[in-house]
């Protein structure tokens, strides 16, 4: 019964194949791919007809219908060839890419071998020492980066100064402002308004027709107003530490009121982070993302970062209203031409580059790090981000966007 | 017609037939996914209806618009004449004052044409939506005129670049088909058939070449329009064997890319290497 399906005749056979089609779905649906009852119809139609005849087109016929999207197309034939094949019936199957499962899984893999979820640790631990360390130099700072391993994170939690009501609410309340700000943009669609810029003639004559098509009335088209869309990338390397879990916060708002917004996590690789963002509890959502930021010690490649960004999720996440708000110190410890190459790339594709760096508020500190160096010429904005205020003054710079 | 699908195409348009849903092709720029509407119409023998889409495509360049010069036009002509106004505006909103737009056209022809929606990706949301909502029931109503149905389902084909994430309600919709570059095999025979007066090794051997090429991380991958440009190029400068020349080889490869980056990266020195991989 393990062969490939053959459907003469609408017999015992035919029902066999429905029954195991229903399980092939539920094995896809396991899979993470969107199948319902419409192509469960189609499906049937599919197995009652000649398409059916041969393995690799029926396949092939049940991969277009069942496929929507690329990575599901790639996926296909493995599960495909695991359910009916000559392999063990069930034992394939689960590639474990369910949209949940693959995140877990995610998290798990770049969290390092064993984390104990019970556990609160990551992102939210050292504002504390933010309080001595802000005058400590350059080589203590590296120092620092270099011991962010696991341990000392998960030893150090302390949630405490940051889940302080008035630390989150200032900045929840700072991000809606800059949401309400910055939420409006012109767009080439156009809609109808009592006063515009262009008649809109449809109207216009529909309205004067009781005038026997004298336009007396005029009726106008005014611009749509198109959200501007943000991307934030946010540097959570060791060495920014001491600055992640406020930014994280920030985000969060950010992600919460902007219609568009999209938002990454760099250190040693670039994370998709906007699912886990969208976690409307903020403390869900920070256990989510604490996972992602763990067991990350080590240098940042912000280069490489930007290149897995630029090729894979910049087409997809930029449009010409998009500001890329990049949030990092720029210790990068890739070679600085890959990140020249990477910013140049990102600035042609968006309006505007914001790069926060955090390091600006410290006495005395010049961009000299080679990674920001080579990134300054591409920057529209360089602005300091160590402090609420700071973050606040971006605002009025924002809104012109 | 002279399009060389991959293997698993012609299943999917067999079944868009069958189940009469529309297919949604994706895959990199170049690939040939306009193309493959053309060759459908083709096949079908009946005409292959295109909406470009761009942002800021609206329903009335989609679907349809009244032709308000004619209309005012006549309104007046009419008003010389003195008729009563009633029967001129039923005349004002008739058929003759209608400019039918790519999808209106495309439901209202009886030979089920090809409608081709290009780069859907690049209209907005709300169009997508709509779209969504004329696929579904294929029936338009235009408040004046009153519903226009579908004399019969057209076949659709969407492409999209994945410049913006489609939504999930358009892409259960639809069939599914992503195009990749092709095999050097497939790619060797888009050559022969599509370039005239080649030789069977030297279009093997460009699309040789060209895979190799696909293969340095370039920014701009060429597609296969730039392969079967490059083969015209060498025919037309008259290369029978890409080993006897490398430098027009090197000279023509160069057109393949699109920016300056990729030109400087391809040195004489990286297409000596991949000559050296042709066999």
């Amino acid at each position: 019964m393990n062969s490939a399906p053959n459907t003469t005749g609408v017999t015992e056979a035919g029902h066999r194949m429905v029954e195991r089609l229903a399980s092939f779905m539920a094995t896809l649906r396991e899979n993470g791919f969107a199948v319902g009852l419409k192509e469960s119809e189609d499906a049937s139609g599919v197995l009652a007809s000649d398409l059916a005849e041969h393995r690799i087109v029926l396949r092939a016929a049940l991969k277009s219908l069942f496929s929507s999207r690329r990575s599901d197309w790639q996926k296909f034939d493995d599960i495909f060839d695991a359910f009916w094949g000559m392999r063990g019936r069930h034992r394939v199957v689960h590639l474990g890419s369910h949209a949940k499962t693959a995140r877990t899984a995610e998290l798990r893999q770049l969290a390092g071998a064993d984390i104990d979820p019970g556990r609160d640790a990551g992102l939210g631990e050292p504002l504390r020492r933010g309080d001595h360390d802000d005058h400590e130099g350059d080589a203590g700072y590296r120092t620092h980066m270099e011991g962010a391993s696991q341990t000392e994170k998960l030893t150090e939690t302390d949630f405490r100064k940051i889940s302080d009501r008035q630390a989150i609410e200032e900045a929840h309340a700072l991000a809606a402002r800059l949401a309400r700000r910055m939420r409006t943009r012109l767009s080439r669609r156009e809609r109808a308004r009592s006063k515009g810029r262009r008649i809109d003639l449809r109207r216009t004559i529909r309205r004067n027709v009781c005038h026997g098509g004298v336009p007396i009335e005029l009726l106008w088209r005014k611009r749509k107003r198109k959200p501007l869309r943000l991307v934030v990338l946010l540097d959570a390397s060791g060495s920014m530490d001491l600055y992640t879990s406020v930014f994280v916060r920030f985000i969060h708002g950010v992600l919460d009121s902007f219609r568009e917004a999209e938002a990454f996590l760099f250190h040693t690789r670039l994370v998709h982070v906007s699912g886990a963002m969208r976690e409307r509890d903020v403390d869900r959502a920070l256990e989510r993302l604490s996972l992602l930021a763990q067991g990350v010690g080590g240098g940042t490649r912000i280069g490489e970062c930007l290149a897995t960004f630029n090729r894979w999720h910049a087409r997809r996440v930029i449009h010409s209203r998009t500001c890329v708000m990049i949030i990092s110190d720029g210790y990068d410890t890739g070679p600085p031409e890959t990140m020249d190459g990477e910013m140049r790339q990102l600035a042609r594709r968006c309006k505007r580059i914001v790069w926060l760096n955090p390091m600006i508020g410290w006495d005395g500190y010049a961009p000299e790090a080679r990674g920001m160096r080579a990134a300054l010429p591409h920057i529209d904005l360089f602005a300091p981000a160590h402090s609420i205020k700071s973050l606040a003054a971006l605002e009025p710079y924002l809104a012109r966007l | 017609m002279g399009y060389i699908p991959d293997r698993e195409l012609p299943v999917a348009l067999q079944l868009m037939e069958m189940l009469g849903r529309p297919l949604l092709l994706e895959g990199e720029a170049g690939v040939g996914k306009t193309e493959v509407a053309k060759a459908l119409a083709s096949i079908h023998a009946t005409s292959l209806i295109r909406l470009q889409c761009y942002e800021g495509l609206d329903q009335s360049t989609a679907l349809y618009e009244w032709n308000y010069q004619r209309q005012l036009l006549a309104i007046r002509a009419r008003e010389l004449e003195g008729t009563d106004s009633a029967a001129l505006e039923r005349d004002v909103f008739s058929e003759r004052f209608l400019l039918e737009r790519p999808l209106l056209a495309a439901i209202r022809r009886s030979d089920r044409p090809v409608l081709l929606i290009d780069e859907i990706d690049r209209a907005d949301e709300e169009f997508e939506a709509f779209l969504l909502e004329l696929l579904s029931d294929f029936q338009v109503s235009i408040p004046e005129l009153g519903t226009i149905k579908a004399s019969s389902i057209p076949r659709v084909v969407l492409t999209s670049n994945n410049t913006r994430e489609l939504s999930d309600a358009l892409r259960r919709r639809c069939l599914y088909h992503y195009i990749d570059y092709p095999d050097v095999e497939r790619e060797t025979r888009i050559i022969l058939a599509r370039v005239p007066d080649i030789s069977a090794s030297l279009s093997s051997q460009i699309a040789t070449m060209v895979e190799n090429v696909r293969k340095e991380g370039l920014r701009k991958v060429p597609g296969i329009a730039e392969t079967l440009d490059w083969a015209a190029a060498l025919v037309g400068l008259d290369v029978r064997n890409v080993r006897d020349d490398p430098e027009t080889v090197h000279q023509t490869l160069r057109c393949l890319l699109k920016t300056q980056e990729d030109r400087a990266r391809l040195t004489p020195e990286v297409s000596a290497r991949l000559l050296g991989k042709v066999a």
